[in-house]
């Protein structure tokens, strides 16, 4: 009785099933898969991007991060915070203690009038978060032609290859391609926003924000804009998982001492086995 | 119970013998995992992965206390208050990381454990118990790994609860009302997070329980074996302690190596970028899918596209996601072959090596990729195939498949012979 039952509920869902199949193949013989999109056919994965963090044995590169900070202080925090991290995290970029205030002290954040309890700004300490230059959403998108800036703590984990994203993003503003032109006449980017190969909608509310070679001075020399980018992309690998380095140096040990435990439970395994004859592999 | 050949528990020193008085708990544990439960002597690695999941959910409950040490289940503080883990509480990284790639790796392990149960038909008589408390406990996990995915409350969290807790609201007549209740809203927002975070320290420990009755479930009949035989006698098993706590032990160190691999080096791999975006109603995610996990279940609720009659393409959708795992439990009285093991059923090992695994692996893979074609018809050719197999294939193929001469014994499979027992014999162990 459960086998008929059964029969009939398998038939039932599986000719439910494909009668949405015939109706979709269907739909796809006589119409085809949909029409290809701009977005589909131009937007780009991230080039590739080599950073000293990277891989199993990566670290950071303080100089490139203290590099990377100049940049985001210079250029990204006109309209982006790093609300997760505090200007005491600075302290892993090899800042002294007294560096680290007198960095604090040139950003602006909400407190309290000791003597009147009223609202105020005052400048940041060590212990603050790093702002952002908006009080609040609203705020931000109305400066913004209506597009937030987003935090940046998290940016390099919130995106696929999230490094090589800032980076490609960074350096991938271009006019709009003649290919494009060519096959979707009706593609445009609307005034306000900016052609991007690597935004997935390709138009992209930020407008190129490292414009020419030393933009930011660095010592001794400046910079181009690909230089930039990559390390405000180190950086913000950085403000993303400080505790990246430790992790992976971390791993190492864990892994070779799981390794030597496996290989002892392996031997004892054997031993314990060896007075039983052998299990025919089944 | 057990097989009259086990070894007997004998306490022996003053405290042993002192706690055997009163509370037995050292002979509890010897004849549940200690020399006193006698296992066949030829089980292969697929038989590792029950201890495993029992690790793993250890695992999980340890981890998962700290974190809610640290974690505050309030809309506005759940995003902050999960990076405070991550940055400022000492070894929160860890911990957090433990805790996320190890929902991942216990349902790797819970996986196999269920194919292993699969193509040695470990749910048939006298094991239909264990194998239906298994399938509560998968169940079980499903709800807590879901609602533990909610609580970082990333857009994945947020749009993954909209889009699993609008499930309930494809019900005829009672459905939007139910979603509504379930949520506490409209949409996911602070009282869904804070029953989703009470639900998930809950429901670990009711898998506890529930794992509880699987382990005793197993121990009535004792374990199955890659033979299918049941055991005979005393030389068809070996004691649980050494032997397989030893293999037990090899297979936990590979388990953590490829473990640990994941949490040191590949944390972020297994989840999903969006959710280190804070959750955000406004703004939908281009692809909302729920962890990878739950890919082929995910597959069979999107292949339904069209309506049948009265029924809606969702509701139907619905129905299929939540039969194709309940059909589990019917697994034990759909499959009728008197023969366990997939080695001497030669048919159903086709239908399972060709058609079940590669249709679970397209599932899997559909589910993962985005609602279009040709994704969409290969998710629904296999979704008719998976419902099939199970409910037609498998019944069909028990009553007219010719089953391999099965070997006498276990002994008989291991050593290739076996002292077989005569007219008029006492049916006493061979050795």
């Amino acid at each position: 009785m459960i086998r008929i039952i059964g029969i009939l509920a398998g038939l039932f869902f599986a000719l439910g099933v494909l009668w949405s199949f015939a109706t979709g193949a269907f739909t796809a013989a006589t119409e085809g898969f949909g029409e290809e999109t701009a977005e589909h056919a131009f937007h780009e994965y991230p080039a590739e991007l080599d950073l000293a963090s990277d891989g199993v044995l990566g670290t950071w590169d303080v100089p490139q991060l203290q590099r990377g900070f100049k940049v985001y202080q210079e250029v990204c925090s006109a309209c982006h915070g790093l609300k997760f991290v505090a200007f005491r995290d600075l302290a892993d970029l090899e800042y002294t203690e007294a560096e680290i205030k007198a960095i604090a002290a040139q950003f602006q954040v909400p407190g309290v009038d000791p003597d009147t309890g009223e609202a105020v700004m005052r400048a940041a300490g060590p212990t603050d978060y790093i702002p952002s230059p908006y009080p609040n959403a609203v705020a931000a998108a109305a400066a913004n032609n209506n597009a937030i800036p987003p935090d940046l703590s998290l940016i390099t984990k919130a995106r696929h290859d999230g490094p090589a994203y800032v980076y490609s993003l960074l350096t991938g503003y271009s006019a709009i391609p003649e290919e494009l032109k060519e096959e979707f006449p009706d593609f445009s980017t609307p005034p306000g926003l900016y052609y991007n190969r690597y935004f997935p909608n390709l138009n992209l509310a930020m407008a190129p924000p490292l414009t020419s070679a030393g933009q930011v001075a660095y010592e001794g020399g400046s910079p181009t804009i690909e230089q930039m980018s990559e390390d405000v992309a180190a950086f913000l690998t950085w403000t993303a998982e400080p505790t990246m380095a430790k992790r992976k140096s971390i791993g190492w040990p864990v892994l070779g001492f799981l390794l030597f435990a496996t290989i002892l439970a392996w031997l004892a395994k054997k031993q314990i086995w060896s007075g039983i004859k052998p299990v025919r592999k089944d | 119970m057990s097989f009259p050949w086990a070894q007997a528990y004998e306490p022996k020193t003053g405290l042993t013998r002192f706690l055997d008085e009163r509370l037995p708990l050292p002979r509890f544990v010897y004849n549940a995992v200690g020399a006193g439960y006698p296992v066949p002597r030829n089980l292969n690695y697929m038989w590792n992965f029950g201890v495993l999941a029992g690790f793993a959910l250890m695992l999980q409950i340890v981890t998962g206390i700290v974190l809610a040490m640290h974690y505050a289940p309030n809309a506005l503080v759940a995003f902050a208050t999960t990076e405070h883990i991550m940055r400022d509480v000492n070894w929160g990284w860890m911990m957090r990381y433990a805790h996320a790639n190890g929902a991942s790796f216990f349902f790797v392990v819970i996986y196999l454990h269920i194919f292993r149960g699969l193509f040695y038909s470990s749910y048939k008589a006298p094991r239909e118990m264990i194998w239906l408390l298994g399938v509560v406990i998968f169940l079980l996990m499903m709800a807590t790994a879901f609602m533990g995915y909610v609580l970082p409350w990333g857009q994945m969290s947020f749009w993954g609860a909209k889009v699993i807790t609008g499930l309930f609201g494809a019900i005829p007549l009672v459905g939007e009302p139910l979603q509504v209740w379930l949520l506490g809203g409209f949409a996911p927002d602070n009282a869904a997070l804070n029953r989703f975070f009470s639900l998930h320290f809950l429901l670990p420990f009711v898998i506890a329980g529930v794992v509880i009755l699987h382990i005793w479930a197993l121990h009535i009949p004792g374990s199955s074996n890659p033979t299918g035989v049941e055991v005979k006698g005393e030389s068809d098993t070996v004691p649980f302690h050494p032997y397989y706590t030893a293999k037990d032990g090899f297979g936990l160190g590979i388990f953590l190596l490829v473990f640990m691999a994941f949490v040191f080096f590949l944390p972020n791999y297994l989840g999903h970028p969006d959710n280190y975006i804070e959750a955000n109603p406004l703004s939908t995610p281009a692809h909302i899918v729920p962890e990878w996990y739950f890919w082929p279940f995910y597959a069979i609720l999107r292949a339904f596209t069209q309506d049948i009659f009265f029924i809606p393409a969702k509701l139907l959708g619905v129905l299929a996601m939540f039969a194709s795992i309940l059909v589990w439990f019917f697994l034990p009285w759909l499959d009728k072959s008197p023969v366990r093991s997939g080695h001497y059923r030669p048919l159903f090992r086709k239908f399972f090596w060709f058609g079940l695994i590669p249709t679970m692996l397209v599932l899997f893979y559909c589910g993962g990729a985005p609602a279009e074609e040709p994704f969409v018809m290969l998710s629904q050719i296999a979704t008719a195939y998976y419902f099939l197999h199970f409910l037609v294939i498998l019944p069909i193929i028990s009553s007219i498949e010719r089953p391999q001469p099965l070997p006498y014994s276990i002994t008989e499979a291991v050593l290739g012979s076996d002292k077989k027992p005569m007219l008029g014999e006492n049916a006493s162990p061979a050795v």
